[in-house]
């Protein structure tokens, strides 16, 4: 009670930056540990810190098996993310610029997917393929990503496509351009930080997935799925490695961008 | 005024049936894959959860049918998965909420005239997606394994007695939860709050209302929209989650949950009427739930 | 410069336009005839069609019915971008994500016009933006970005230039400004400028014709000296300056002038100013145009004579001051009295008589809303 009673003492002097702070250390604790230990010189399991070493980072497949995995989670992903990016895209765009009869049927039918926890929608799934005579494998596992992907892209591109002023594009038409070149030229342009955007979110969701590919992929090693065997006996470094390589890649690639967007935005003020 | 009234119906009235035509070139892909790889899956989910035993009797060969058998069987044989599925998922819902809050708030409203540290702080939240959820769920196993520095004073203060681990136990599971899904709860909340017009509660407090005041009657009201997506997209996987669970990641047997059930029913008992059964059971308490919860808060428009 | 850019505009004819929308009617059979270099100014209240008329002749709406001829050429049924008419939009609508001079030259390139990029610069030396077409359309200010809009309309030479409020975003004073340069542009490159604007002073100010529409119809169009002079009917009497309206049953009528009652008073107007001549009427004069006297005049039967009233209300307005003032069955009357004396020239709750020349009567059409035919 008491600790409770200065906490709220504190929020009221003005400390949610420092609870922020908390916060944000929690949620990247786990993240740390893992970077940390994939520079562990490990046993057989990775669990107890040994000494340093930058063995797993050179030797990232001495695991062939892990390597296979995280291959077939990249191609997973990049097929699914592909598809799913392209059909959320159409819908975005029909749902936010057009009205049609059932419109907000669609609109419903879209966000049932997310309603559907991962279990429901991976066991229906593979009951589908079992009962179509279609084992579980590679096709089955990006079908079923594409699938759960498509609700979330849709969802990110139309609120790109609503913040679109849709002057701009008939300004194109009122200059000359026919409707293919008003999309190429100035439609997508202007909605592809929505599509980049719904795309690395389809990527993550997909390249981290586990219970849906369980489900559907048969024999067929994913990244996540060779962790969640190997959690019963111990985790390799190397999947440490692996996992702190993709995370190091997106932050970079992010902080890159929001650097970049930052210091033009200042410089478009200072014109001004 | 006028033309933006007009402006965002104007393909509609373009020509009818040619803008038709270009809706349903747009629409129908995704709709199709939608139909064929959601609907059918949970229509044949149904269809397969009312089979019987196929007249061989060998396992995992079932023939259609009728039998509602399955339900009877799932529910009071895994009536304890069921109800623990959803006691967390309320349970780590609500804390994840009350978590986030206050940092969707900082970074939502109180970092917006930083917003280079807001750019940051947003990107530190959404960091976790960018690594493995398996993996850093493993992390927390070991911070908080039986002779781990954390454990080791949380047994010195007595937090926890001495024959006590933490890992296993019910705790541990909502906590994994939790901490999984932090990042749904409070980038919706912040999305709102970052819409949030200062001005608002610059009135408010310009009308005598107390920070308490101002918080309960106009903060709150109109971070609704993120509350209501943040506590969906938080609540749902929850209830389906069975990974954090596992006795090879936070939980123990004894913290099955229905997920659990459905793995071993479907990909080792070959029990598939059982399992779809209670994939069933799961997906129509949480439409029961999700429906009621929407129309209750009164933002059906929203989805 | 502007002789590069100078083309002869094109008229603009619409036959018999009707635009239904679901659940109502924007524009009812309509029919307009722009000659060709005129700057012409739709004029009226949101929602009332004028918005729709443009993007008719634009091509981003469809007509229900009716044709729409440029330079005498049928383009009901062609596309906007196969049409010869270019459109300045209210919010600009510049590509956020091409440089100025990209977003100029875009027109050119399209239709593949030789030396874009030289055409384009030249569109916006006229409009004194030389300098800026390595620029981002968000980096330029408000007045800077309207004529950037006007330069990449005006580049391309179109018969016919269509204004969607294009000043509406502008605060007050660029606004004034903007008109000016706007109409000595419209001089310049000589081309036909249909502009439209719910504000009467700038639709006044800038056009060569005005057309005052209401609920989809156009209530009376013509220079704008004659619409303020004599306006037909009560809502362009309203939304064009202010007017005040008398209604009431014609009790005499001669050759040259009709007169009705008005509690006990009588009011004429010469028979050639006015549209009906019996039954009920509306008569109206402007404000300016009547004075008021502390003692009752005597006054001929050129002048039209009510009271006594009470002034009930007196605004200053910087060169003159409002009179309201109201006379026992006849309703309040607005006078205005410029500032030349002492000011203002009467108190709060003096008695006043109210006179104008019977020449700045206007009959109108029909009855303003909210009267009854008293015939």
């Amino acid at each position: 009670m008491k600790v409770l009673r200065s906490f709220w003492s504190g929020l009221k002097r003005g400390s949610l930056p420092v609870y922020s702070l908390l916060a944000v250390v929690f949620l990247l604790t786990p993240i740390f540990y893992t970077i940390v230990f994939s520079f562990n010189k490990s046993l057989r399991r990775n669990t107890v810190w040994n000494s340093f070493t930058f063995d797993n980072w050179t030797h990232i497949c001495a695991r062939q098996d892990l390597c296979n995995a995280v291959g077939n989670s990249i191609m997973i992903s990049l097929i699914s993310t592909l598809i799913a990016t392209a059909l959320g895209t159409a819908l975005a765009i029909a749902l936010v610029r057009y009205r049609f009869k059932f419109r907000s049927a669609v609109n419903f039918a879209l966000f049932l997917p997310m309603a559907t926890p991962e279990i429901v929608m991976g066991a229906g799934l593979a009951g589908l393929f079992f009962n179509a005579g279609v084992g579980p494998g590679f096709v089955p596992t990006v079908i079923a990503h594409v699938m759960f992907c498509l609700s979330f892209v849709v969802v990110t591109v139309k609120a790109r496509v609503q913040t679109l002023d849709p002057a701009l594009e008939e300004a194109g038409r009122d200059l000359y351009a026919n409707p293919s070149q008003v999309f190429w030229k100035i439609t997508f342009p202007l909605l592809l930080p929505g599509v980049l955007s719904a795309a690395l979110l389809s990527f993550a969701l997909s390249f981290d997935d586990f219970i849906i590919t369980y489900f559907n992929s048969g024999s067929v090693n994913t990244f996540p799925k060779f962790i969640y065997v190997a959690a019963k006996g111990g985790v390799p470094a190397q999947a440490n490695v692996i996992a702190s390589s993709v995370f190091l890649l997106a932050i970079i690639i992010v902080l890159a961008t929001q650097i970049s967007g930052h210091f033009k935005r200042k410089r478009l003020q200072h014109v001004k | 005024m006028a033309f933006a009234a007009f402006g965002s119906s104007a393909p509609t009235t373009q020509g009818q049936t040619k803008s038709g035509r270009v809706v349903l070139a747009l629409l129908l892909p995704g709709l199709i894959y939608l139909v064929l790889f959601f609907v059918i899956p949970l229509v044949s989910l149904v269809l397969t959860s009312l089979e019987a035993p196929a007249a061989s009797g060998k396992i995992g060969e079932y023939v259609p049918g009728f039998d509602i058998g399955n339900y009877s069987y799932v529910v009071t044989k895994y009536w304890p998965q069921i109800a623990r599925s959803f006691g967390f998922a309320f349970l780590a819902t609500i804390i994840s909420l009350l978590i986030s809050y206050p940092l969707a708030y900082f970074i939502g409203v109180k970092a917006r005239s930083r917003p280079m540290l807001q750019r940051m702080l947003v990107t530190l939240v959404i960091a976790p997606f960018f690594i493995s959820f398996l993996l850093r769920t493993i992390a927390w196993k070991q911070l908080l394994a039986d002779h781990s520095p954390i454990m080791e004073w949380a047994h010195q203060v007595g937090l926890l007695s001495p024959s006590q681990s933490f890992i296993g136990s019910e705790a541990a599971v909502v906590f994994g939860l939790v901490y999984n899904f932090i990042p749904f709860m409070t980038l919706p909340l912040y999305t709102s709050l970052e819409r949030l017009d200062i001005r608002f509660l610059e009135a408010g407090s310009d009308l005598y209302a107390s920070p308490a005041k101002v918080f309960r009657k106009i903060t709150l009201p109109l971070s609704m929209p993120g509350i209501i997506s943040g506590t969906l997209l938080t609540f749902i996987p929850i209830a389906g989650d069975y990974v954090n669970a596992s006795r090879d990641f936070l939980g123990s047997s004894n913290t099955s949950m229905i997920g659990t059930m459905v793995d071993a029913d479907f990909l080792q008992n070959r029990n598939y009427p059982a399992a779809s059964a209670m994939s069933v059971v799961l997906m129509g308490i949480i439409l029961i739930l999700v429906t009621w919860y929407v129309r209750k808060s009164g933002t059906e428009d929203l989805l | 410069m502007a002789g590069e850019l100078s083309v002869a505009g094109a008229d603009l004819e619409l036959i018999d336009v009707r635009k239904d929308f679901p659940g109502f009617t924007a524009l009812d059979d309509m029919d307009l005839h722009i000659p060709a270099g005129q700057f012409f100014a739709l004029l009226g209240p949101s929602g009332c069609g004028k918005t729709t008329t443009l993007r008719i002749v634009a091509g981003l709406e469809t007509p229900t019915q009716g044709r729409v001829l440029i330079g005498g050429k049928d383009i009901t049924d062609t596309k906007p971008h196969e049409r010869p008419v270019n459109t300045v939009f209210q919010s600009y609508a510049l590509f956020p994500h091409m440089t100025i001079l990209d977003n100029v030259a875009f027109g050119l390139r399209q239709r593949k016009v030789e030396d874009p990029v030289a055409k384009a610069q030249a569109a916006l030396d006229l409009v004194e933006l030389g300098h800026v077409g390595e620029r981002r359309p968000q980096q330029l200010s408000g007045g800077q970005q309207q004529r950037v809009a006007l330069a990449r309309a005006l580049v391309n030479r179109p018969s016919l230039l269509l204004l969607d409020e294009p000043l509406g975003a502008l605060d007050l004073k660029l606004r004034r400004q903007m008109q000016i340069e706007l109409k000595a542009i419209q001089m310049e490159v000589g081309l036909t400028f249909l502009h439209v604007t719910h504000d009467q002073e700038e639709a006044m100010d800038m056009a060569d014709t005005v057309a005052v529409m209401n609920k989809g119809r156009i209530e009376q169009m013509g220079a704008p000296e004659a619409l303020y002079d004599r306006p037909k009917t009560a809502f362009v009497s309203k939304f064009l300056g202010q007017s005040n309206l008398f209604v009431g049953k014609v009790v005499d009528s001669n050759a040259n002038s009709v007169s009705i009652e008005v509690g006990g008073s009588k009011i004429t107007v010469d028979k050639k100013r006015a549209e009906k001549h019996e039954g009920t009427i509306a008569i109206g004069v402007r404000p300016e145009k009547a004075t008021f006297h502390e003692s009752k005049p005597t006054l001929g039967a050129d002048h039209v004579l009510i009271g006594p009233g009470e002034i009930i209300d007196i605004r200053f307005t910087g060169v003159s001051n409002q009179y309201l003032i109201e006379v026992p069955n006849v309703g309040e009357i607005t006078v205005f009295a410029q500032n030349v004396g002492k000011s203002p020239v009467v108190e709060l709750g003096a008695k006043v008589w109210i006179s104008w020349k019977v020449e700045h009567s206007f009959g109108l059409r029909d009855l303003p809303d909210g009267t009854e035919d008293q015939g």
